[in-house]
This record gives structure tokens, C-alpha cells and sequence, in this order.
């Protein structure tokens, strides 16, 4: 009777809010472009990780294959390890490589995955090897100034230093 | 000296009230396991504060999307930043507006109404006669209205916030003439369901306890008379609202800060 | 007519009470005394009443019986044993013994007349519904009230839901019964309706009553024993209604006739009429 009609009413009113929340989720959030799928972890140590988060993503060729899971500092070699969640169905050769990169021009910033040529591919809980960090705006600008000052000077330039790390 | 002495009173008269306030949040507290083993009173609660609020948080939530979408619309096309508005809508209501709005009008129609009623069953005697009958007023009016707001809460806040969408969908698509898939992948990319969405659920859950937990506490705490009752409704939407905007703040502090 | 029925007369002295009063004094804060060295003993199926004017504590007196209130000084005994108000499971045992029927009802307005008779056994047992559907007529047929069971509380009068609420009051059939002011506010055939429920069901169930009312009439000539309150919180006079109205008390007599002046005074303490009307030269 009533116990009932109210009881049907409230369920009704629960479905409501599920329904906002999965509209919200998929078509109005993330949720959908990494949802579920196996993932498999690779670990890159950078110089400079820049203004890279947690839960950025990890892109090749411009589509997002993974998020980034965690970073944190070597406290060896004074490195920033970042360590990644890619998906399962994209697989990289061993030698490819990751760099810091801004989306836009003043966007967030991701990990982008280079592929290499190697034919085996990355397993489970590897390093990437060759990595590039992130552009910090000072060394630019002072790379900038110096190498204008070097012009107007007859000196010539020392090696222009983009931090490479990782090379081992 | 007398100056001294009334500040002083004032400020014990304030610690009285947090202790009496906390000592009865615990007793609601304890009353929660026995009156979660019928449900059905906490199924009528949440019917008559959800169902019966879902007109005025549906109507308001689609006014505040197609107003915040020609806000924004307004602000970003000297920019040429148009096509973000969709984005900017939805991280104002499920970060922000949808919590915080659903909750001050909560405090305001469902809040009252429990003020009202459980500050009327006090006048009428109702709840004398029930500790007389041996049951415990708190265990079996008071513990299903206030479970009835918490389950309530962040239905109402994700309607809010999903309505709002569309609202905003309607005037900037339908009657501005933005594109609607940069509308819709413009969200998809920027919003992050366990940061954005999920914070504003853990926001509606506290905002949920907070003004059930002020209107059960006004009402059985309430003058047995016509005018206690009225000043108890009262405090009831001033007490929720100031304390919803300043748990959003701390909220909001702790969730949304860069690290 | 309740007068018909068979007046128990015990000698009080030796009579064993379910309830014991002994030299209570309470008040809700400590400037100010409701009750001051109050005795009373409320006998084994016996209707006793409560008199006295506005004020003098009578529904205090209730409220302690039923443990609301911790007592400052004395102690309240319910069979034998003295209540502890911090004492939950005593109070909880306590209360299920007693019905108590309240001044205006004190109905649950949400609910049907039904369900409000239906209410202590919904809580307090596990009977089905067909049982509970059983017991609530056969209690709403004891007050007459059967036909009205699917009536709203808005809808009935007032004597209609004061009946309703002595139905919920003996839901559970209790051994002691508590009256707050029946009286007040009926009409006479309401009035002669809820004396003679109050004592054939004192008599049918072997119940003990306790009556709270100033309606000297009506207790008269349904009670067996009687305490006669006054202002300041203290019994004047108690003895059986016989007894009381040979009095030669002039408080009591005050009371019982209804006298406008006597030892309680027509008028509230006030400077002289003439200092008042800021008339000067003049006597009041």
C-alpha cells in the first residue's frame, strides 16, 4: 500500500542519483578514455620533472596510453623516478625513449613515449633508459643570454647543456 | 570588571554549548545500530527529505547551469577561450556549486521541516511519551531523519550538478551555438573523476551530516513553544549554512591544493 | 455510574504500596522547591488520587514516578526497589510496567489511531500482525473507540483522543497507571465516560491508578484513597474521600467547596490598591 508506494519512490530516487552519477562519470569526466584494462608498470628517472603530477597522463604519438602512478626522489643519484601504469595492449620496444612535454603552450604537462626499434619489447617493470626532463624556463633564458653574449664576444659557446639523465 | 565578567561568561557559555553539541552527536551515534536494523523509518526519511526536495534541487540546479554557462561564456570568448565553458561549468558544480548549493537549500526546505516537526512532537508532548513508553525518542525519530539527510545529500548534489550540465549544455549549444563535441571532450579531458567528482561527493556526505545533524539537534533541543519552535527553525538554516561554507573552505583547502 | 462500584476501604497504614514516596524534595533548579517533603503510598490495585490546585506539584509527582527526573532528596521505592534515573535498564524495566496517559493525549500525529494503539506492541514485541491487529481492537473496543480505528488524529475530538491515548496507555497491560489531569477540558458525558473507564479498568485488570486532577467531584467518586496538595509543594491532608470531606482543615475545606478566599488567597501579593492608582490622602 503506502509502505509500499513510499519504498518504490525512494528506490526510484536512488536510481536518480546513480544515473547523475554515471552521466557525470563517463561523459563528463575521464572516466571512460582509462577505464578499467590491465595495466603494467615501467620505471623512468628524469633530471627534472618539471611540473609533472601524479595521474598524468603518458601519451605516444599524442594518445594517452597510460597515467603516471607515483614519483618520487632517487635518494642516490638525487633523480626524480617517476613510475608508470601503461595499458596492457600497448607495448613498447625496449629502447624507447620519455620526455617531459608541455601540452600547448602553458598547459599540464605529460610524459611523452617515444617508440624506438628495438624488437624486443619493454617487460613488466623495466627502466627506460634514455630520458629527457623537462624544460625549466631559467636554464632556457640563461641559455639564451649566454649564447648572445658568446656572439657578441669572439669566444666560442660551450656545449649548450639540456640536462640528459639517465644515460647509464 | 563587570565587562570582564560578562566576556568570560559568554565564552564557558560557548564551550557549554560545543560539549552539549558533541555529547549529543555521540548519543545519535550509539542509537545508529539499533535503528539501522529498520530501515524502513530511515526509508520514509529519505523519501521525505530526498523525493519531496527533488523539485526545487532539480529547478535550481538547471538555473545555475544556464546561468554559469553564459557567465562563462561571456568571460572566455575575448579569449577565444569559448569552447572551455563546458569544462568550467562542470569543475564549478561538482567541485563547488553542487555541494555547497544543494546543501544551503537543503538546510533550507528539509532542515526546517525537520526543525519543525520534531520541535512540534517535543511541544506536544510526543516525545515525553515515548521515553515514558520506554522507547528512545533518539533512537526512533531522531537516528532515521538524520540518516535520512546523509543518504539524501549526495543524491541531490550529483542531480544538482548533472542537471546543471545539462543546462548548460541547452544554452551553450542549443542557443549560443558552441560546438558540442569541443563541449563534451573539453570535460572529458579535463575533469578527473576521483579528484573532481569524487571530492565533491566527499564534500556532500560531510555537508549531508552537518545539516541533518543541526536540524534534529535545533528540534529536540527547541523551546516547547510556538515561538521556541520558530527561533529553532531559524537557527537551524543561520547554524547550517554558515557551517556548510566554512567546512567548504577547509574542504576545499585540503582537497583541491596544489601539491 | 462509577460510584456503583465496590470501594475497596483498606486501612492505609497497613496497606502494601507498589509505590512509595518517602520524603522527597525536588526542584528543577536549586533556587526554587516543586515538591517539599512529600510522602505518599499508592496501594496494590487501588485508584488513588491526587488533588489539588495549579501549581502545587501534582504533575511533578507523575513525572518521577515515571524516573524523568532525578530526586534531589528522599527517594521514590517501585515495588521495593528505589528508582535510579542513571540506571537505564532499571528505568527501561520500570517503564514498561507503567501506562501513563498524558493532559492532552499526546497521540502521535503522523500516525492513524491504529497504529498509535499499535505502537508499544510494535516496539516492545514481536508479535505478527494479525496479533497486534487483535490486540489493538480488543483495546479500542475497551474504550469504544473500535469503529474509529482507521481515523487520522486530526480527525477526532478531543475526549475521542483522550480515550485513544488510554487505549495506548494499557496496549500492553501494565501493572500501574498513571492519569494526568483526565478530566480537564471534557464535557460532562466525556467526563463520565473517562471516570468509568478509569476505574473499571483499574477493577478488570487490577491495575494501580494513580489520578492527577483538581476535578474533586469526579476523583470522589471513583477513588479509594486521596492526597490533598498545596502550593508550596506539600500535602495537606490525605485519607479516604469520606474522610476528607468531614475535614475540618480550613485549607481543605478551601479546597474541596471551591471557597474563592480562605487560606489560599484571591489575591497575588501586591502593594496597596491606593499606592497603585497613585492616589494620595486616600485609604483602600
Amino acid at each position: 500500500m503506502n509502505k509500499k508506494g513510499i519504498e518504490a519512490l525512494v528506490g526510484f530516487f536512488v536510481l536518480l542519483g546513480i544515473a547523475a552519477l554515471v552521466f557525470l562519470s563517463l561523459k563528463a569526466a575521464n572516466l571512460s578514455s582509462f577505464s578499467g584494462g590491465e595495466t603494467y608498470a615501467l620505471t623512468a628517472k628524469f633530471d627534472n620533472i618539471g611540473g609533472l603530477k601524479v595521474r598524468s597522463p603518458v601519451r605516444s604519438a599524442g594518445v594517452t596510453v597510460g597515467r603516471v602512478a607515483s614519483i618520487t626522489l632517487d635518494p642516490k643519484t638525487y633523480q626524480g623516478v617517476v613510475r608508470l601504469d601503461m595499458q596492457k595492449s600497448m607495448q613498447f620496444p625496449a629502447d624507447s625513449s620519455a620526455r617531459i612535454l608541455t601540452s600547448g603552450l602553458l598547459g599540464d604537462q605529460y610524459v611523452g613515449l617515444e617508440a624506438g626499434a628495438d624488437e624486443k619489447n619493454f617487460a613488466p617493470g623495466d627502466t627506460i633508459k634514455q630520458t629527457q626532463s623537462a624544460i625549466v624556463l631559467e636554464s632556457l633564458i640563461s641559455q639564451f643570454l649566454f649564447s648572445k653574449a658568446a656572439d657578441a664576444g669572439s669566444t666560442p659557446p660551450p656545449a649548450a647543456s639540456t640536462a640528459n639523465g639517465g644515460k647509464k | 570588571m563587570n565587562v570582564l565578567a560578562a566576556i568570560g561568561r559568554y565564552v564557558i557559555d560557548c564551550f557549554r554549548a560545543i560539549g552539549h553539541h558533541a555529547f549529543f552527536f555521540w548519543q545519535l551515534m550509539r542509537t545508529l545500530p539499533a535503528s539501522l536494523k529498520r530501515p524502513y523509518f530511515a526509508v520514509v526519511q529519505v523519501h521525505a527529505l530526498g523525493n519531496l526536495s527533488l523539485l526545487v534541487i532539480l529547478s535550481s540546479g538547471l538555473a545555475v547551469g544556464f546561468v554559469l554557462a553564459l557567465q562563462t561564456y561571456y568571460a572566455l570568448v575575448t579569449y577565444g577561450a569559448a569552447d572551455s565553458v563546458g569544462l568550467v561549468v562542470n569543475l564549478s558544480l561538482v567541485r563547488e556549486l553542487g555541494p555547497v548549493v544543494t546543501a544551503l537549500l537543503f538546510a533550507g526546505r528539509a532542515g526546517t521541516s525537520l526543525t519543525a516537526e520534531i520541535g512540534l512532537m517535543k511541544a506536544g508532548e510526543q516525545l515525553a511519551a515515548m521515553e515514558l513508553m520506554a522507547v528512545d525518542p533518539k533512537s526512533r525519530v531522531l537516528a532515521p531523519r538524520f540518516i535520512g539527510g546523509i543518504v539524501a545529500m549526495p543524491i541531490l548534489a550529483l542531480l544538482f550538478s548533472a542537471v546543471g550540465i545539462l543546462g548548460a549544455y541547452l544554452v551553450g549549444v542549443q542557443l549560443i551555438g558552441l560546438d558540442p563535441g569541443n563541449f563534451w571532450s573539453a570535460m572529458e579531458s579535463g575533469v578527473d573523476v576521483r579528484r573532481d567528482l569524487g571530492n565533491g561527493i566527499i564534500k556532500s556526505l560531510v555537508f549531508g551530516v552537518i545539516c541533518s545533524f543541526v536540524a534534529v539537534y535545533q528540534g529536540y533541543e527547541a523551546k516547547a513553544t510556538p515561538e521556541g519552535v520558530a527561533r529553532a527553525t531559524t537557527r537551524t538554516v543561520v547554524i547550517s549554512s554558515l557551517s556548510v561554507l566554512a567546512m567548504d573552505f577547509v574542504l576545499t583547502a585540503l582537497m583541491f591544493s596544489t601539491r | 455510574m462509577p460510584s456503583d462500584f465496590l470501594r475497596t476501604n483498606p486501612d492505609h497504614a497497613s496497606v502494601d504500596p507498589l509505590i512509595a514516596i518517602d520524603h522527597v524534595t525536588f526542584g528543577y533548579d536549586a533556587s526554587r522547591n516543586i515538591l517539599n517533603d512529600v510522602s505518599m503510598r499508592f496501594g496494590r490495585g487501588l485508584v488513588t488520587a491526587i488533588l489539588g490546585g495549579s501549581g502545587c506539584g501534582k504533575t511533578t509527582v507523575l513525572r518521577l514516578i515515571g524516573g524523568v527526573h532525578p530526586v534531589g532528596k528522599g527517594s521514590i521505592r517501585f515495588d521495593g526497589q528505589a528508582i535510579d534515573t542513571r540506571n537505564a535498564a532499571q528505568l527501561y524495566g520500570l517503564r514498561r510496567r507503567l501506562g501513563m496517559l498524558f493532559q492532552f493525549g499526546a497521540l502521535f500525529t503522523d500516525l492513524s489511531v491504529f497504529e498509535n494503539v499499535a505502537f508499544p506492541l510494535r516496539e516492545h514485541t514481536d508479535l505478527d500482525d494479525t496479533m497486534i491487529r487483535d490486540i489493538v481492537l480488543m483495546k479500542l473496543n475497551a474504550v469504544g473507540l473500535r469503529g474509529a480505528a482507521k481515523l487520522r488524529i486530526s480527525e477526532i475530538s478531543g475526549g475521542m483522543g483522550r480515550r485513544v491515548a488510554l487505549a495506548r496507555a494499557i496496549a500492553l497491560d501494565p501493572e500501574v497507571l498513571l492519569y494526568d489531569e483526565p478530566f480537564t477540558g471534557l464535557d460532562p458525558i466525556a467526563m463520565g465516560v473517562t471516570a468509568n473507564l478509569i476505574r473499571k479498568l483499574n477493577d478488570a485488570t487490577g491495575a494501580t491508578s494513580v489520578v492527577v486532577s483538581h476535578d474533586v467531584q469526579e476523583c470522589f467518586a471513583i477513588c479509594d484513597y486521596a492526597y490533598i496538595m498545596a502550593a508550596p509543594g506539600v500535602v495537606i491532608a490525605h485519607g479516604r474521600p469520606e474522610q476528607l470531606n468531614a475535614s475540618e482543615d480550613p485549607q481543605v475545606r478551601q479546597f474541596l467547596r471551591g471557597e474563592p478566599d480562605g487560606p489560599v488567597p484571591f489575591h497575588y501579593p501586591a502593594p496597596p490598591f491606593a499606592q497603585d492608582l497613585e492616589l494620595r490622602g486616600i485609604k483602600a
